[in-house]
């Protein structure tokens, strides 16, 4: 909001700082001022306000310049708009609150003979013109213009009827559902029984606290003028204004609670300024209140406080005395509260609170005003006495194991959207229709909430991709969700993907492109972090439907840790692939993190390497396709010889030309597989007798696993 | 010289030994000059001392055994100097190693670029959240957590965001779909703040409490260079009997400084949160140039970095609904939140939010 110092100075004429001081100590009070700009000669500084919402009360300059004589100790100069006689009306203006929780008073004032014109400075307290062209503010009449300058000068909105289009009298009612209003946006809006409005006794003329209606807008033929000056109940106004989309600046004031205390005085500045350009006034200040509005209000009950709790809550100040109960006592009576000891000689009080102050109603309010006032930067920087030892999260090391060995492992750390489309959903979902639909979504394609954290790592990948990044090796942290729009689970998963070619860098070795084994690797080294007996991977026929659709039926592996799935990966579908305009082979994979982190993690154990020499011993075999290394693995595994210290696969051809019984087509049906192992006993040299007999049985369990020895 | 080459002496005078000796150990000394590698080495030391084929050997058969008793002294004599020169002069080749030349041979361009192997880089807002919690840690705090997927009540009305009030206005939020039928507080969203983990911590344990929450939050609003609908918070939490506001200012005074450095300073000015009284926002002296003013800073010499201030007597009370024991009249407690994309831009020069989240190799692997 737009202040002038100018007009700040009309209520606080002892004003002892320049306008860069105001600026800075009204900032460090909570009325941000963040722009100065200096109007010239004799005018003053413009400022930029931005005020917090529960500050309502600041949003105008006399709101200001009270924030203003608290800091400094000043006298506020009074605001009073006296008025000329009335001459009598044959009776009271009719006006009646029907909706008696919607609205706790109206006050109407009913002038004529008023001459509609432009506006100009009118009197001490009226600088319309001259307030208006330096904050260039445009002016319209002197009957629009009288009630801004009302709302700008004591922020409370008014409103200027054209009398003779009133018929009857003023009811203040819910709508009918149906009933129509043209609004001063000029919208004809369809009213609903929800809206609160302002009505004679034949059809609504505004939208209560919000917006005045078309058809009895001031106009420059305008002579007879109703002054409408309320107060309205905060929700009632949000409803209202929501319900049609406006948020003008009398519906912000109400929606957060205008003063109930206000509406006379600003009816009084609105028709002096108009009664200043010729005409009167007719009878007396129609005034109908709702006592229950007024006693939640202007009359609440004093609220007590205590000088030892605003010690309590506020602590240590850089001045040794400390806040004393003259602090509290000057600080709150210049905000317009009213002190009264609760017992003699006791730092305790009975504040009475300010009508324009709803914010204000707890004890812990008032301990807030006399902070802020006496300034936050004046209390001492004070370290609280430890409280007990800090706990780890059950899982956090195990985060940070999973993290630091796929970053080892030379993937970045990626964060994705937390949202995908409902294709993507269906297609990654490891629970199919488990998933969760927003309600207001950013777009389309971030309509649901992530099932798993593939579709994400498939847009950052093509996105690196598409922007000739070709090699992509990415992991994401976070959490995926299931179930229902009544009920969502949320579990931590991984993701990761790799494409393009090994090693990412250097120009000496010639790269190869990176496959299914090196992320297979990436997934064994994460797994090797835990405590776990049994970690395998398998795969199922792709009539069984277990493989998840955006992998390669043939190139993907399902992982398992005692039984239970922790994951897939493996080689993106083609058909996901060009879907993506993917050329290259992407890999991908997702782990499900809370199954995982029900393992321990592996805590080392050291073994005493042996000092005797180890024999390697390699054995070329012959193995029939449909035999994997699995199966040779496990044979050797279930020999349980202990000075069989490791085993390993050392090279493996899959060549036609090798001719080992190709098929109808040519293809081979067998392969070659050149197993290494390597024997060592922690005690002894190993005798020619005892290898010999190692190497035989070697040979017996692969030969009884499928392989035979390449002769 | 081969074995074949030492000749059979057939005089054992000072004179004839003089001379045969002096021939080998002439032919000894110009093959340990001709060593001109490992390999050579070795070559040597077979040719020289080899225990079967070696010329040492060979002349211990030839001229040792085969002298009269007379000649055993003078030629054994000789043959021990012959063979400490021998031993000598492999000896010193060993440690001489190959000549410059054959070391010429093997050179490299050592410009060109080496081969790196690749590095993963923690994310720059995964940095940010663990250096923030290790500050707090070293304060006292645990680390909390809560769901993204929050109900009406923890992420609003028990933060004291009342139904309809206008402050919900301020945090334009995300909602899962079909909620209208269910009651107020049971309503799920994303959580628009870390917040509504204070009050789930506080339901779950009694006073005191310290907790730092760093986390994923989410708001309906529109990308731009600064703001994306998704980013993280750190949210911090200390309830305890005689927690003051100025224990508050000197808990983030120090965090700053910790994160910061030494020499920045904080000031506090009042503004609003429904969940505090009184509230504040901290800015801190800019990091960029001291508090001199400069573009970073708009030249206010400040930046604004959280929100904090006394937890609000009202969101005790829904606390003791569940736990009794925060009775605002016995305890308080501090609370403060911090934006971890606005700190982790800061600190490390990022222009977009959005980078944060492309996941673009070149910008991530800036952070290794």
């Amino acid at each position: 909001m737009k202040i002038l110092t100018k007009w700040l100075k009309s209520y606080l004429p002892d004003l002892p700082v320049d306008d860069a001081k105001l600026a800075e100590d009204l900032t460090l009070r909570g009325i941000a001022v963040e722009g100065v700009y200096p109007l010239g000669d004799g005018n003053g500084s413009l400022y930029e306000t931005d005020i917090t919402t529960n500050r309502v009360d600041a949003m105008n300059h006399y709101g200001i310049a009270r924030e203003a004589a608290a800091i400094y100790n000043l006298q506020l100069q009074p605001l009073d708009f006296p008025l000329p006689a009335p001459r009598p009306g044959d009776s009271p203006f009719p006006v009646k609150i029907e909706a008696l929780n919607d609205c706790g008073r109206f006050t109407a004032r009913v002038l004529r003979g008023i001459t509609i014109g432009d506006s100009r400075d009118w009197f001490k307290g009226a600088e319309v013109a001259t307030y208006f062209g330096l904050l260039e503010q445009k002016r319209i009449s002197n009957a629009v213009d009288a009630t801004n300058f009302a709302w700008l000068a004591m922020g409370q909105p008014t409103h200027a009827f054209d009398l003779d289009k009133i018929e009857g009298g003023i009811v203040v009612r819910r709508a009918h559902k149906g009933e129509r209003l043209k609004t001063l946006d000029g919208i004809e809006r369809i009213l609903d029984s929800e809206d609160l409005i302002i009505a004679d006794h034949v059809k609504p003329l505004g939208l209560a606290g919000v917006m005045g209606g078309w058809d009895t807008m001031i106009t420059p033929s305008t002579t007879n003028v109703l002054v409408e000056a309320a107060w309205f109940e905060p929700m009632a106004v949000r409803r209202t204004a929501r319900r049609h989309g406006l948020h003008t600046d009398a519906s912000h004031r109400f929606e957060r609670g205008a003063d109930f205390n206000a509406a006379p005085l600003a009816s009084a500045l609105v028709s002096s300024i108009l009664l200043a350009n010729g005409g009167s006034i007719e009878g007396d200040l129609v005034d109908v209140r709702v006592a229950e509005f007024e006693a939640r209000t202007a009359d609440r009950k004093p609220v007590p406080l205590a000088l030892n709790e605003v010690r309590r809550i506020l602590g240590t100040t850089l001045d040794a005395e400390g806040i004393t109960a003259a602090t509290v006592e000057s600080v709150l009576k210049a905000l317009g509260c009213a002190l009264s000891n609760r017992h003699e000689g006791q730092a305790a009080w009975l504040v009475s609170l300010p009508s324009w102050r709803l914010d204000l109603d707890r004890e812990v309010d008032l301990i807030e005003e006399v902070a802020r006032v006496y300034g936050y930067n004046r209390f001492a920087n004070t370290l609280p006495a430890f409280g007990e030892g800090v706990r780890a999260l059950p899982w956090a090391e195990s985060e940070t194991a999973v993290r630091r060995t796929l970053l080892s492992a030379g993937f970045h750390e990626s964060i994705a959207s937390t949202f995908c489309s409902a294709a993507e959903a269906a297609l990654t979902a490891p629970q199919p229709g488990l998933t969760v639909p927003l309600g207001n979504p950013l777009s389309e394609e971030a309509g649901v909430l992530r099932p798993s954290l593939v579709p994400g790592m498939l847009t950052m990948i093509a996105g690196n991709l598409h922007r000739d990044v070709s090699d992509v090796r990415l992991f994401e942290l976070g959490t995926v969700f299931s179930g229902t729009t009544e009920k969502v689970d949320e579990r931590p998963a991984m993701a990761f993907g790799a494409a393009g070619s090994l090693p990412e860098q250097g120009a000496l070795h010639p790269p190869r492109a990176i496959d299914f084994h090196d992320v297979k690797g990436a997934v064994e080294q994460v797994l090797a972090q835990f405590e776990a007996r049994a970690v395998y991977f398998d795969h199922f026929p792709p009539e069984s439907g277990l493989t998840p659709e955006w992998l390669h039926p043939y190139r993907a592996a399902r992982v398992a840790v005692e039984g239970v799935t922790v994951g897939w990966f493996g080689q993106l579908h083609p058909r996901q692939a060009s879907a993506r305009k993917l050329k290259e082979p992407v890999l991908v994979g997702e782990l499900y993190l809370d199954r995982l982190y029900k393992l321990p993690l592996r805590k080392p154990l050291a073994k005493d390497i042996s000092r005797f020499q180890p024999v390697r011993r390699d054995f070329s075999l012959i193995l029939d396709q449909s035999i994997g290394w699995e199966k040779i693995d496990r044979a050797l595994a279930g020999l349980q010889i202990p000075e069989l210290v490791d085993w390993r696969v050392r090279e493996v051809f899959r060549d036609a030309r090798l001719n080992l019984r190709p098929d109808a087509n040519g293809s081979a049906r067998e392969y070659s597989l050149l197993l290494g192992t390597t024997f060592q006993a922690p005690d002894r040299t190993l005798r020619e007798e005892e290898l010999q007999s190692f190497q035989a049985r070697v040979v017996e369990a692969v030969g009884k696993a499928g392989a035979r020895l390449r002769s | 010289m081969t074995n074949d080459d030492i000749p059979n002496l057939t005089a054992f005078d000072d004179a004839a030994l003089d001379k045969a000796f002096g021939a080998v150990e002439q032919q000894a000394k110009s093959d340990a000059a001709a060593i001109d590698g490992p390999q050579a080495v070795e070559a040597f030391r077979l040719r020289w001392l080899g225990r079967k084929q070696g010329l040492l050997k060979e002349i211990s058969t030839r001229w040792l055994k085969a002298s009269p008793v007379e000649a055993r002294k003078p030629v054994g004599e000789r043959f021990k100097t012959l063979q400490a020169l021998v031993e000598g002069l492999l000896e010193q080749s060993s440690v001489t190693g190959p000549t410059d030349a054959a070391l010429a041979a093997e050179a490299i361009d050592i410009t060109l670029p080496g081969t790196r192997r690749l590095t993963g880089a923690e994310h720059p807002i995964t940095r940010t959240l663990n250096e923030i919690t290790r500050v707090f840690a070293a304060l006292g705090y645990s680390v909390g957590v809560g769901p993204e997927v929050e109900t009406d009540f923890y992420n609003f009305e028990s933060m004291n965001f009342p139904p309809g009030h206008p402050a919900r206005d301020t945090q334009d939020t995300l909602v899962v779909a079909n909620q209208d039928r269910r009651p107020l507080r049971d309503r799920l969203l994303l959580r628009t703040h870390t917040s509504p983990v204070q009050m789930r911590t506080m339901e779950s344990q009694p006073p005191p409490v310290r907790i730092i929450i760093p986390g994923k939050v989410h708001r309906n609003d529109a990308q731009d260079a600064t703001h994306s609908p998704i980013f993280h918070q750190v949210e911090g939490l200390c309830v305890d009997s005689n927690i003051t506001f100025s224990d508050l200012k000197g808990t983030l005074d120090h965090a700053m400084k910790a994160l910061f450095g030494s020499s920045v300073k904080t000031r506090f000015f009042p503004s609003f949160f429904p969940f505090t009284e009184p509230s504040a926002d901290v800015q801190i002296s800019c990091i960029f140039c001291g508090g001199n003013g400069c573009r970073k800073c708009k030249n206010s010499g400040w930046i604004e970095l959280l929100g904090c201030g006394m937890v609000d007597p009202a969101v005790f009370a829904f606390a003791a609904q569940k736990q009794p024991a925060y009775d605002p009249k016995k305890i308080s407690g501090f609370a403060f939140g911090m934006g971890a994309e606005r700190i982790a831009m800061m600190k490390y020069g990022i222009s977009e939010i959005g980078q944060l989240y492309a996941g673009d190799m070149r910008f991530l692997g800036q952070f290794v």
